[in-house]
């Protein structure tokens, strides 16, 4: 007898095709931020499976700050041809020149809060009423309690103590003027799920995701690449090391790790095995024990 | 790998927390950063140990007053399964988050502490699962530390429990002694119990039998979005896209469209990367027909001789959950699949206590968090199944038109 059961991973997928097309379907101007690390290439990649054979009928928004990993930017270009997507692209760059954020200062200045000005400007000027986001619930405490529709006020802020109850799939994406949403696809993967899936599915990854050598310096227990935007205080040694990143972020604050890993299994073999997760090497994380709390209600992604 | 969706529910102090801490950390899915978190501040909160409850407690708001005040998502994993929990609060305001935390649950886990035996609280998280349909219910009966392990003690809650459960709709129940303080009976099995031959908690999540739980049977198909590609070679596709909601189509089949109910049969099932010969719940796919037919979201594709009841009169179990009380004769928006709708509350055939499950005929005030059943008209037909036999078909959302918020959850009879 056939067995009509569903893997983990299609079931996931199902799901978030699901949310997908639902977001598509209930808003006018929706939009897909793209930050070139695994989770928003999976959500990408599935958005083209949701409508083939039709175009993704919404542009793909990348924040930039300025501080990205060159190989990012790259691969978001291949990346973006690839799928036959539209791109927007939001600089941080810009806000700090039209003086809508200042930068901060000292040897750990980081453009990561400033992206929530950019991001809410860009969905202001596009006026995207629906931003699916690849954030995930096993990320980070805030995270867990995030629903799949997540309603913004016209601040673009969020309020965890009054969200709308999300039943069955049933998601209520209705707003008033000038408030928007944030919508996560993913919410239900876990850091495997989607390295699982990217292997299921063949999906191209950029290459800092793989072993390779770099030159760091040790900064607040992390392993920070030497670039035009760190540079080494007195007492900081840069030294060449074989590294790979867990996530990708802003040079300033995404550390590396040690690893050999340079294959897609090596990568998984080494998460199975590791003690610490993907944002114990992010630095904006670790400045307060809320941080994300305070950042999500700020309007972060 | 399966994926098992479940839900816990416990009064405020009855270790629930403790106990999804305790089958995170046995089952390894703590990574060492979240253990360091945690050791920093239970030493700065002056606990003496690791508190496993602040694995769960996420906001900030919830530290502060000690108390879960959300739904939480928890993800493990074993080699055997997936595990998506919905961790829900259990005090009096929050049962809308229980309804919600357990409506797309497989099993839901009830916590009763074995020193205070069945409580309100018992009856309200059985009374909703039972109300949710969901297909397996786990009694762990908690802290058996704390009553020195004893068997008549355990035996004397079960007993009571199943009075309790004869007056609902429950299926499957199952009865675990455990201790989540100290890991009794959660992963690894107890030492101090060995009058309880059951299995632990983690060995019946990982093998309690889930593909039961789809309607295999009905076809039902809303369609989502329609999906038209702007170039010359797709020229004349037309692919309808959705989730199956229930039962198997394949290729050939004759099919019927609702509400038109204009007949034709399944050219192709469409994916992006292969074309299918049949789809299945809960897969999202794209079905392309023979016939040109007018198609839009919001409508359903059913196999041609199996069809779902259709009316703008519904009969159904509601929990409100808006901050304003159910207005008689109020109007709101219905969502039902991908279809809205709308409508207006005709009439509260009683309020029941979910304390008590009597039933108050006389009783038409219904505020938050209360459980009744009522007689609503739509504007347009809805297509639908009960719930019992359909979940997703089966259920409703109600939607404030001033506010736009959610205000109720209803289960169509």
């Amino acid at each position: 007898m056939q067995l009509y059961n569903l893997d983990h991973l299609r079931d996931l997928e199902a799901e978030s095709i699901y949310i997908i097309r639902e977001t598509a379907a209930q808003f006018e101007r929706p939009a897909l931020l793209f930050s070139g690390g695994k989770d928003s290439i999976v959500m990408s990649h599935m958005a083209r499976k949701a409508f083939y054979p039709a175009k993704i009928p919404f542009p793909c928004v990348h924040i930039d700050t300025g501080h990205n990993f060159p190989e990012t930017i790259e691969y978001r270009d291949m990346w973006m041809k690839e799928i036959g997507a539209n791109l927007i692209v939001g600089h941080v760059q810009d806000s700090i020149d039209t003086g809508r954020v200042k930068e901060e200062k000292g040897p750990n200045a980081s453009r990561n809060a400033l992206q929530t000005v950019t991001l809410l400007d860009t969905i202001a000027a596009n006026k995207f009423d629906a931003c699916m986001g690849g954030a995930r619930r096993d990320e980070e405490k805030a995270r867990a309690k995030e629903r799949i529709f997540s309603h913004r006020d016209e601040f673009g802020q969020w309020d965890p103590k009054n969200q709308r109850p999300e039943l069955w799939m049933l998601l209520n994406g209705k707003k008033s003027v000038g408030e928007n949403f944030r919508v996560f696809p993913i919410s239900n993967w876990t850091e495997m799920d989607v390295w699982m899936y990217i292997v299921a599915e063949n999906i191209p990854i950029p290459s800092i995701y793989f072993s390779h050598q770099r030159e760091v310096i040790d900064r607040d227990g992390m392993m920070l690449a030497t670039s035009d935007f760190i540079i080494p205080g007195p007492n900081e040694m840069p030294r060449k090391e074989i590294v790979r990143y867990r996530t990708v972020g802003d040079m300033t604050c995404t550390g590396a790790v040690f690893s050999t890993a340079s294959t897609l299994q090596e990568v998984i073999d080494e998460i199975s095995a590791s003690r610490t997760t993907e944002r114990g090497t992010r630095s904006d994380d670790k400045r307060s024990e809320a941080a994300m709390e305070d950042r999500k209600k700020a309007g972060y992604f | 790998m399966e994926l098992l969706r479940f839900s816990t529910a416990g009064s405020v102090d009855d270790g629930k927390s403790t106990l999804i801490g305790r089958l995170l950390y046995d089952s390894k899915s703590i990574f060492q950063d979240q253990l360091d978190a945690l050791e920093a501040y239970s030493n700065q909160k002056g606990y003496g140990v690791v508190d496993l409850a602040l694995l769960t407690d996420g906001l900030r708001a919830e530290r502060e007053q000690g108390i879960t005040i959300d739904v939480a998502y928890r993800y493990f994993a074993t080699p055997k399964r997936k595990f998506i929990i919905a961790d829900t609060p259990g005090h009096i305001q929050y049962t809308r988050n229980m309804v919600t935390g357990s409506s797309n649950s497989n099993l839901s886990l009830i916590l009763i502490d074995a020193r205070n035996g069945i409580v309100e609280q018992t009856n309200r998280h059985s009374f909703i699962a039972s109300l949710l349909n969901i297909a397996h219910l786990v009694v762990c009966v908690n802290k058996m530390d704390l009553v020195g392990y004893d068997e008549n003690k355990f035996n004397e809650i079960v007993d009571g429990y199943k009075v309790l459960a004869s007056k609902l709709d429950i299926k499957d129940v199952t009865f675990i002694p455990i201790s989540a303080l100290n890991g009794d009976n959660v992963v690894d099995r107890s030492t101090n119990m060995s009058w309880y031959n059951g299995p632990t908690l983690m060995y019946l999540l990982e093998h309690v039998h889930l593909s039961s739980d789809i309607n295999h049977i009905d076809g039902r198909f809303p369609v989502q979005y329609v999906i038209r590609p702007k170039e010359d070679r797709y020229h004349d596709y037309r692919g309808y896209a959705g989730r199956v909601a229930s039962g198997i189509f394949r290729v050939g089949d004759k099919v019927m469209v609702l509400p038109s109910g204009f007949t034709s049969t399944i050219k192709s099932i469409d994916s992006y990367d292969k074309t299918m010969e049949e789809c299945f719940a809960p897969q999202s796919v794209t079905i392309v027909l023979n016939d040109d037919i007018d198609i839009s979201r919001g409508d359903m594709i059913v196999r041609e001789n199996n069809v779902p009841q259709s009316s703008q009169d519904l009969e159904m179990m509601m929990c409100w959950f808006g901050d304003t009380p159910m207005q008689p004769n109020g109007r709101y928006i219905l969502r039902h699949t991908t279809k809205e709708s709308k409508c207006v509350i005709k009439d509260i055939r009683y309020r029941i206590d979910v304390n008590t499950y009597h039933r108050n005929e006389e009783e038409k005030q219904i505020k938050m968090n209360d459980i009744c059943r009522v007689h609503v008209r739509t504007q347009v037909p809805i297509f639908f199944d009960s719930y019992r036999k359909n979940r997703i078909t089966g259920s409703v959302i109600l939607i404030d038109e001033a506010t736009n918020n959610t205000v109720a959850a209803g289960m169509i009879m």
